[in-house]
């Protein structure tokens, strides 16, 4: 977790440049319900959330992983996950995040992600990465090929690279987050540092 | 010139970050047991206080029973995060918490507005996606993390990125047994899941003008299941007589004052919006979703579309969508028998929901192989059914009621569709395992839920 010192050194040390295999999951519309569904929201800390991580479509009822499921599927791994459009939607919980985190991926990779999730894993030093349409089905197409081709983040230059046929394409991150993930700050310590300007602002409004 | 949005954002504005988000104030925080435990870990472990303890406003709502909530909650997990919240309450001095049992308890957004915490112009943030309910007075209302959950409650801000706006105009009136709900779920079919990320929506037009504070609220709620970060209307009588006399309203000369600050927040002549769309009232009929996300609705005379109506990108999720549904592409869903009911939820579990209900089901009886969940959104609203003789009409007509809570709209209590079964659902959400792991959501207003009860089929309440 980001909040956590030696989480933000991991961070630090990992993720300015990420080579790694990746998982595909070329569905659309995948909701916060899918990536943890609300059952097991009950928890009073962030702990453990990565084993649920897609319960109700990596597990059978009695609890035994379901074989077509691609998290099952020991051809597919690696810190990434590509998703189809719109990734995220849905509820706003952050345990969506926690679960993504907590199973290992540090990259979402997605046309487009649902407002809310994106700052939930922003939050949590997941870094959520839009890639055009094509691009996204051109990433589908060389995993299916090759399991074991890998992509590259790099979030100083912002790019992102499949390198197996050396396509690359920039992402957008507003900088101030940019430097939030390199620097392992969080909102929490900015606004902290504001608190002066927040009692003034309180006192022009009354 | 400005717009509604951004009149109240840039009163709210603390500062701003170079190249970055918005320092946004935040007049009201709502805060439930489900997403705000970690929130408060996070102060314990940086050592710091809630800093605006009077600014936020706790209920008990999404993982509490619906039945004998005055005896000791049986799941021992959910009783701890019920414990813990309690816990949290007392130990950061928050004098606004509402434990299950109390008269204000209920689901975090009718609570919120029908004890008056809700204002026009205000900012309004809770863990939850559908706090975009709250826009219905004209405030800026969105669902947040956890993370900044733990902002609000250390520092009463929020880092956001200004959204885009869009304006969507309903002109003309509805039709014969059409709300608010049809008009939100025809709106989220045509823009689909996806179609307002990064907006924040203000709902304009006669069709809009004409809705009660409720139905306003209904659609504002239902404003997140098409990516918006938000909807909102436009503060006017109807608002002003809503909140006027509540108990945590403003009173007297501050009534006053703010009525007159109120009465300014509209979209200026001419403002301009990123996308504006209009639709017109008349065109919509009563709405059913026939897939697993909102945005895969449809009239209920209507058939679900067939594989070469979707883009080609979409086919995959389409098909695996309808599989789990048991539906077919093509086919119509009128006259389909259906296993549950659920009237409730943040989206209709309000007094009107529950009158629009029982007017339907007057005089008739439930049909026996339906199962109906009748939750209402909060204490106030339940007493309400009493006093208004709602609750001996209901019974009349074979149907019980259950305490407040979000019940099976999340299903995180034993308030679960079991695998296979259809609910007709007039909560937010149908997506996979939304009401229990398998359970099949189909959304629709209290008037076809209602409809479907009475004859245990997917019934056009207008016939």
């Amino acid at each position: 977790m980001a909040y956590l010192l030696i989480g933000k050194l991991y961070f630090m040390e990992k993720f300015i440049k990420l080579t790694s295999s990746v998982v595909p999951l070329p569905i659309e519309n995948v909701d916060t319900d899918q990536i943890i569904p609300a059952r097991f929201l009950k928890a009073t800390d962030k702990n453990g959330f990565g084993d649920n991580l897609f319960a109700d479509w990596r597990y059978n009822k009695d609890g035994s992983p379901k074989a077509d499921f691609v998290l099952n599927n020991a051809t597919f791994s690696g810190s990434i996950l590509v998703a189809g459009k719109n990734f995220g939607s849905g509820s706003s919980r952050e345990h969506a995040a926690w679960a993504i985190d907590g199973y290992g991926f540090k990259v979402v990779v997605s046309s487009f992600f649902a407002d809310i999730f994106q700052n939930n894993a922003l939050n949590n030093g997941v870094l959520p990465v839009v890639v055009s349409a094509d691009f996204l089905a051109e990433i589908f197409a060389t995993v299916n090929a090759d399991p074991k081709a890998t992509l590259t983040i790099n979030l100083e230059e912002q790019t992102v690279t499949n390198n197996s046929t050396g396509k690359s394409e920039t992402f957008v991150i507003n900088a101030y987050k940019k430097e939030c993930l390199l620097n392992g700050l969080d909102d929490i310590d900015y606004l902290l540092s504001k608190k002066t300007l927040i009692e003034q602002f309180e006192k022009s409004i009354k | 010139m400005k717009t509604l949005f951004d009149k109240i954002w840039d009163a709210h504005v603390v500062s701003s970050v170079e190249n970055g988000p918005t320092q946004l104030y935040i007049d009201r925080h709502f805060c439930h047991e489900v997403t705000s435990p970690q929130a408060f870990n996070g102060l314990r472990a940086r050592g710091l206080k809630v800093f605006r303890p009077e600014k936020t406003t706790l209920t008990a709502d999404h993982n509490t029973p619906t039945i004998n909530q005055d005896q000791p909650v049986k799941d021992p997990i959910s009783k701890n995060q019920l414990d813990t919240f309690a816990k949290n309450a007392v130990e950061f001095n928050l004098p606004l918490y509402f434990p299950l049992g109390h008269i204000k308890n209920g689901v975090v957004h009718i609570i919120g507005p029908e004890n008056g915490f809700t204002h026009p112009g205000a900012t309004i943030v809770c863990g939850d996606s559908h706090t975009s309910t709250h826009g219905a007075f004209g405030a800026i209302a969105f669902g947040i993390g956890t993370s900044e959950v733990e902002m609000v409650l250390a520092t009463q801000c929020v880092l956001q990125t200004r959204p885009k706006t869009m304006r969507i105009t309903f002109n003309g009136k509805f039709g014969k047994g059409v709300n608010a709900k049809d008009l939100a779920l025809y709106m989220i079919s045509k823009l689909t899941t996806g179609g307002a990320t990064g907006y924040f929506v203000e709902y304009a037009g006669e069709a809009i003008r004409n809705l009660s504070m409720e139905e306003r609220m209904t659609v504002c709620n239902l404003s997140i299941e098409m990516g918006a970060r938000g909807g909102l209307i436009a503060p006017d009588q109807t608002t002003f007589d809503y909140v006027k006399g509540r108990e945590f309203a403003p009173k007297g000369e501050e009534w006053d004052t703010k009525l007159a600050y109120w009465k300014t927040l509209k979209t200026d002549e001419g403002a301009a919006f990123d996308k504006e769309l209009t639709f017109d009232a008349a065109d919509i009929q009563p709405m059913i979703t026939y897939g697993t996300n909102p945005g895969m609705g449809m009239g209920i005379t209507d058939s679900i579309p067939t594989l070469d109506q979707v883009d080609e990108a979409g086919r995959i999720s389409f098909q695996k969508s309808l599989e789990y549904m048991g539906f077919e592409a093509g086919e119509k869903l009128e006259g389909k028998a259906i296993d549950y009911v659920f009237l409730g939820s943040c989206t209709n579990g309000r007094i009107e929901d529950f009158r629009a209900f029982t007017a339907f089901v007057k005089g008739k009886k439930k049909a026996e192989n339906v199962i109906a969940w009748l939750v209402p959104g909060s204490w106030m609203v339940e007493k309400q059914i009493r006093e208004e003789g709602l609750y001996d009409i209901l019974t009349e007509a074979g149907f019980a009621l259950r305490q407040p809570g979000c019940s099976a709209c999340l299903a995180m209590n034993d308030d679960k569709v079991p695998a296979g079964k259809y609910a007709v659902s007039t909560s937010n959400r149908n997506f996979e395992g939304r009401q229990g792991p398998g359970a099949r959501t189909i959304l629709a207003g209290p008037l076809v839920a209602a409809a479907a009860a009475i004859s245990g089929k997917i019934t056009d309440p207008r016939a």
